[in-house]
């Protein structure tokens, strides 16, 4: 089915939805411009800021229910950029609204906690401008209308993260991750350029509008081509393999940024981008396919990367990676994915912002401490922050009723439909998530203490602990609200198109059945190695498997291999020819156009006589050259 | 062509005139010198003592001919007007009253900032 | 002797925005005469800004009761919405150079006391200043409006004059490094009158082919009128000369360096904005409503005139070691880019309105971003007064990043960088050129541009990454005014190039009513 024409729309909430972007821009714009006059009140007007975006988001929600079904995309044209090429404008339609309120919702939380989590940092404004930065980006990038507003925002979201990934500069690891994070990007965002650049070729036009026209339409449209680019600006940043690798250092940002852009909000732009793509993707077999194997692949990357990690940040930088490669493997399938695909987003930035906040909450009482291996019964000294950690991870393993348990139970039985071998790698998949999350949860809270000596572990301040509390809520029951009688996927169709016939939802499927069972294995043999057992204080060799899994699949190694050996050696080439050929050409043209330069300005002589003369000649040969010319 | 020819033919004699003139003058006039006659200017300026190398005007009596020539073409515009002045009524009246106060105005600006002042 | 003669018509209401400027001109003049000096510039600076706000408001207003569809004044004066397009425009870029010429002691104590002489000591010591300034620029300014509108070729001489004497004077009024200023007085004026004589023949020629000095008369005479040719070719390009040599078209530029260099930095502010908006709007007028029959004719030569401009003004501008006369290149250069326009306004290219709403919208956008570029170049100071040398400015960006930044911002607006007025103003321009068939001519302008961008990122690069000089220039704490003008021209800078839409509609509303005849 395809997506419902855009209706232009201006005024009510919708009409001002540009305040969504704009609020938290100004906020940024204070408190950057403003210095250090804004120190004291710099948290408070950040928080204000996303709150009053998620306000409008909230709003313009409304009113959009207020709408017919089909009627529910709602253009709202700002102005025209360059005439007949690019217009500023947004696009308020079921998709983009969902996005809306999961980053401002979230990301208010996130303000909010971090008010706590970052009072005694001196550079808390900063931190407050770049949130807010972040804010304002991701939201173009969800709301623009056209792929050039999508680049923006992209590009936009990207700076922040470097930004916030290195908000701790004069640590190297932070300002190395932070330059990691940027390149690996910059490989993604070159196949998105290219891509959007075929996209005018092919249709002239930039808008998603004219674009799934332009498909409808039909003729030669290399569709693969453009999926397979798009693809891989997606990858790069979803931190899909192959460009994953970038996810697990970007841990070295201030947890609160950990939990929102690079886990909660950004790392799923490029499941947005395929999914608000699908007019392209759906039309190719082969981008699809790929963006199935992508997804497949990289959720068992990451689960297998989240068992051997004793970083527990790191351990949830790999379940990160691991649930988007479920939204990836939903997004890949089409219609019938869709609405999975960005319901398991919503609830995985429920649960999964929920946990990172938990780890910020543990390391905030100790010390900073990240290594598991170093904590240890810690559920009896902060109560809450365990209650809450744990529901986040009922949720993520697919406990029956909370909100994994829905999403990813979907998208599972849709990929099994869709594909078997896909649909038993998405379970073993989720095996293995159980396996880990429960080594976490284990390591972390149950067992005996492991601390270091001069830890005092203590519950966080109420204005980190309620952000946990609310964001373990939404854990708990987003999924079957979202779920339960097709609810989301009939209020997604019209932005996105929906399979003929509507799934439904079967408590005891085999497939249901078989992911429960493995789950439970999972947590089983976690609890035989880590909760009953003793953990050993440092890291065992362990076999080679597990080596693997600590080195990342050895992502670094192969990004080496693959990338960065042959990018040095075609920058050497390059430079060589840059030397000898281009230099010499651009050298001489140089010295050519400054001869002249050099040789021409003695015409300035400053006497006033020649310039009169020169202004005689001219006119002579200019009376001469209209008179041949004339005459001709 | 022909019709440039007088305009050529024009040219030519004037161009004749005033060389011929020129010319003429050394051969046929009485040479009879005096003080006045060597001084370069007829309205009294004394162009001694100069400094070496030529040296500066002064700049006074360059100032009174300027102001002298402002007001004497407001003069070439009020004889046409005062020619045809019961032809021109009222507006042209209000018309020359408006250039004559705008005149003034000029007028009032020298004088006050003292461009009237020979010293 | 009988009868009386039929008095003209007037349409006051339409002259208003030039008779409140030229009317505050004169009570200028009177204030000079009978206020007493303490007192003088505190009474001119609310007179003169408030006339040109004034005049903002008179055009503003005319534009909202319906833009005039018949010249005015007997056929003297075409108010129409190209005019009133530039008036404002005028009126905008002359109000905020006031405030520049405002700012503090940029002109001499007494003019004519000889450099450094004892006069000049004891007029400065008496703290006097020529207040003259601001009647004089009123003048100016009321001459530039009436340039571009002025429907006949006398009136438009008149006006050419008007504009062009005050100026002269002003060039000469720079409080320091005075003999170069006088020099550029001298120059201006002499070179300006040398130009003034082609256009004045160039008028009498076209008489004499038309019978008429009246623009449109021309325009009917043109393919009328046989056997004339010669007249008609001299003419026009005679015309033409006393045009380009007021935009400072190779190769009548010669004077634009000298001149820049040497006047006051807020008078060359004003005649980099003012006085070339205003040149264009002329030349726009007298080749779109006299000649327009003439394309084929004129085309050609304008093509090379501009090749030329966009040639000279950018390859001179490479080796320039002084920042106002690298920005009086990087003026020429900018007016051969919109030569390129002009050529696309041509009949060959169907005389479409697009190339003039092109025109008017990149003209906008440089007046302001040159305005505060000057603006910038008034406060970056040492112990002789403004650091013109580019090696002055080396390290700037480390000693007072906000302004070198906003100076590389108005830089990077020159080179046409996307997100800048700059981009959207070449990008209009081109690509009416690209329609008008002028394909060639935009692949020069682009290469152009690229040896343009050269010399711009060049003084970025200096200011940011070469170490400063030990005794490097201070940067002066900008008065009000000048930071209000800074302001302005980055707010306009940064507005025109997110958000060019309103004044691109604005620019294509007043091309669409065209020029009247």
């Amino acid at each position: 089915m395809e997506p419902a024409e855009i209706i232009q729309h201006s005024g009510g909430v919708i009409g001002a939805s540009w305040l969504m972007i704009a609020l938290p821009l100004l906020g940024a714009a204070v408190l950057l411009l403003g210095g250090r006059k804004t120190d004291k009140f710099g948290h408070l007007l950040g928080v204000a800021m996303a709150v009053a975006s998620f306000v409008v988001a909230a709003l313009a929600f409304i009113q959009l229910l207020g709408f017919a079904p089909g009627e529910r995309r709602r253009g709202v044209e700002l102005y025209d950029l360059i005439p007949g090429i690019a217009k500023v404008g947004l696009l308020v339609d079921p998709l983009s609204i969902s996005f809306c309120l999961l980053i401002t919702f979230v990301g208010s939380l996130i303000h909010i906690y971090s008010i706590g989590y970052m009072a005694h940092d001196p550079a808390r404004r900063r931190f407050f401008a770049y949130l807010n930065l972040f804010v304002a980006a991701m939201l173009v990038l969800v709301l623009a209308d056209n792929y050039l507003g999508l680049y923006v925002g992209w590009e936009g979201v990207g700076l922040a993260s470097y930004l916030l990934i290195g908000f701790w500069q004069h640590k190297p690891t932070a300002a190395t991750a932070a330059k990691k994070a940027f390149i690996v990007n910059r490989v993604g965002d070159f196949g998105l350029s290219i891509g959007i650049f075929t996209i005018f070729a092919t249709f002239h036009s930039l808008s998603y509008q004219g674009v799934a026209e332009g498909m409808a339409k039909g003729g030669s449209i290399p569709a693969t081509a453009i999926g397979l680019l798009l693809l891989l600006g997606a990858c790069g940043k979803s931190a899909q393999l192959p460009l994953q690798s970038w996810l697990l250092d970007a841990m070295e940002g201030p947890t609160p940024v950990s939990a929102l852009i690079h886990a909660a909000t950004m790392v799923t732009a490029g499941v947005y981008l395929v999914v608000r793509s699908g007019p392209i993707f759906q039309a190719t077999d082969t981008a699809q396919l790929v963006v199935t194997i992508v997804g497949v692949a990289t959720l068992l990357a990451g689960a297998i990367i989240g068992t051997a990690k004793d970083d527990i940040k790191k351990a949830l930088a790999g379940s990160t990676m691991s649930q988007i490669g479920y939204m990836m493997l939903a997004a890949g399938i089409g219609p019938a994915g869709y609405a999975f695909a960005i319901a398991h987003l919503i609830t995985h930035g429920f649960f999964k912002a929920d946990m990172f906040l938990g780890a910020g909450s543990v390391m905030h009482g100790m010390n900073d401490e990240v290594n598991m291996r170093k904590y240890g019964g810690l559920r009896k000294v902060m109560p809450i922050t365990f209650v809450t950690f744990f529901i986040g991870y009922l949720a993520i393993i697919g406990f029956p009723l909370l909100s994994g348990y829905f999403t990813k139970d979907g998208i599972i039985e849709t990929a099994m439909e869709h594909n078997a071998i896909l649909g038993w790698l998405a379970v073993l998949g989720a095996g293995i998530t159980g396996f880990y999350m429960s080594r976490l949860v284990f390591m972390t809270f149950f067992g005996k203490k492991r601390w270091e000596a001069d830890a005092h572990p203590h519950e966080s301040p109420a204005v980190m602990t309620w952000p946990l509390i609310i964001l373990s809520i939404g854990a708990i029951v987003l999924g079957a609200f979202l779920i339960l009688g097709n609810r989301f996927m009939l209020f997604l169709s019209p932005a996105v198109g929906r399979p003929e016939e509507l799934p439904s939802f079967h408590p005891f499927s085999t497939t249901g059945l078989a992911t429960l069972a493995l789950v439970a294995v999972g947590v089983v043999f976690a609890w035989y190695r880590y909760g009953s057992a003793e953990v050993p204080g440092v890291a065992p060799r362990g076999s080679f498997l597990t080596a693997f899994a600590r080195r990342d699949l050895y992502g670094d190694a192969l990004n080496e291999a693959l990338l960065m050996r042959p990018g040095q050696w075609l920058t050497r080439l390059a430079v060589y020819f840059d030397n000898r050929g281009v230099d010499g050409l651009v050298n001489s043209l140089a010295a050519l156009i400054g001869g002249s330069s050099g040789r021409l300005r003695r015409i300035q002589t400053g006497y006033v006589r020649s310039y009169a003369l020169s202004i005689f000649v001219g006119a002579a040969v200019l009376v001469g050259a209209w008179f041949v010319v004339g005459n001709l | 062509m022909e019709l440039y020819v007088p305009i050529l033919v024009l040219a030519v004699l004037a161009a004749g005139f005033a060389v011929f003139s020129v010319g003429i003058a050394p051969f046929t006039g009485p040479k009879r010198w005096n003080r006045a006659k060597l001084d370069a200017y007829e309205c009294g300026i004394e162009p001694t003592p100069q400094p070496v190398g030529g040296g500066r005007f002064p700049l006074k009596y360059m100032i009174t001919a300027m102001l002298f020539i402002v007001f004497d073409i407001e003069i070439i515009f009020l004889y046409p007007w005062a020619v045809a002045f019961d032809r021109l009524g009222v507006f042209g009246l209000v018309e020359m009253v408006l250039f004559i106060v705008t005149v003034l105005v000029a007028y009032a600006y020298v004088w006050r900032r003292r461009g009237l002042d020979w010293d | 002797m009988n009868g009386t003669i039929q008095a003209p018509t007037l349409e006051y209401a339409q002259l208003a925005p030039m008779l409140v400027v030229f009317g505050a001109a004169i009570v200028g003049v009177l204030v000079e005469a009978f206020a007493p000096r303490y007192l003088r510039s505190a009474i001119h600076v609310p007179i003169t800004l408030l006339s040109l706000a004034g005049a903002f408001a008179l055009t503003i207003w005319q534009v909202v009761k319906g833009v005039p569809t018949k010249p005015a004044a007997m056929g003297a004066v075409a108010v129409d919405g190209p005019s009133l397009f530039i008036w404002g425009t005028i009126l905008v870029l002359a109000f905020v150079s006031v405030l520049l010429i405002n700012d503090e002691d940029h002109f001499v104590a007494a003019a004519a006391a000889v450099p450094g002489s004892a006069e000049e000591e004891q007029a400065l010591h008496e703290g006097a200043g020529h207040t003259e300034v601001y009647p004089l620029a009123l003048f100016a300014v009321g001459g530039m409006l009436l340039f571009p509108a002025s429907n006949d070729l006398l009136v438009m001489f008149v006006a050419l004059e008007v504009m062009s004497l005050p100026l002269y004077l002003l060039c000469g009024l720079a409080r320091r490094r005075r003999l170069l200023s006088q020099e550029a007085a001298v120059k201006y004026f002499l070179l300006g009158a040398f130009s003034s004589a082609f256009f004045l023949y160039g008028t009498a020629l076209l008489y004499g082919y038309a019978g008429s000095i009246d623009l449109a008369k021309i325009s009917a005479a043109l393919g009328v009128v046989g056997g004339q040719e010669t007249l008609l070719y001299i003419g026009v390009a005679m015309l033409g000369v006393g045009l380009l040599f007021k935009i400072g078209a190779a190769p009548f530029q010669a004077w634009k360096p000298d001149v820049y260099q040497g006047a006051p930095t807020p008078i060359t502010a004003l005649m980099a904005s003012g006085t070339l908006v205003a040149a264009f709007g002329a030349l726009l007028r007298v080749f779109w409503v006299a000649l327009g029959g003439l394309d084929w004719n004129w085309s050609p030569v304008l093509w090379a005139v501009a090749i030329l401009t966009m040639v000279v003004g950018a390859i001179l501008a490479i080796t320039q070691t002084d920042i106002k006369r690298m920005l009086a290149y990087s003026s020429i250069a900018h007016g051969g880019f919109l030569l390129v326009g002009v050529v696309a306004t041509g009949a060959a290219a169907g005389q479409n309105s697009k190339a003039l709403s092109a025109i008017l919208f990149y003209l906008v956008a440089y007046g302001f971003t040159t305005v505060g570029a000057f603006a910038v170049v008034t406060m970056v100071r040492d112990a002789g007064g403004e650091a013109w040398h580019l090696s002055r400015w080396a390290g700037l960006g480390k000693r007072s990043p906000l302004l070198a930044g906003i100076f590389a911002f108005f830089l990077l607006a020159f080179a046409g960088i996307p997100l800048t007025s700059g981009f959207f103003g070449k990008y209009a321009v081109f690509q009416a050129a690209v329609a008008g068939g002028a394909t060639p001519l935009v692949i020069v302008g682009v290469v152009a541009s690229a040896v343009a961008a050269f010399f711009y990122v060049r003084v970025i690069v200096l200011m940011f990454f070469s170490d400063p000089a030990a005794d490097g220039p201070s940067v002066v704490l900008p008065s009000r005014g000048t930071a209000a003008v800074v302001g302005v021209a980055v707010l306009a800078t940064v507005f025109l190039g997110v958000f060019p839409q309103p004044v691109l509609h604005l620019a294509q509303n007043a091309a669409q009513s065209l020029f009247i005849r």
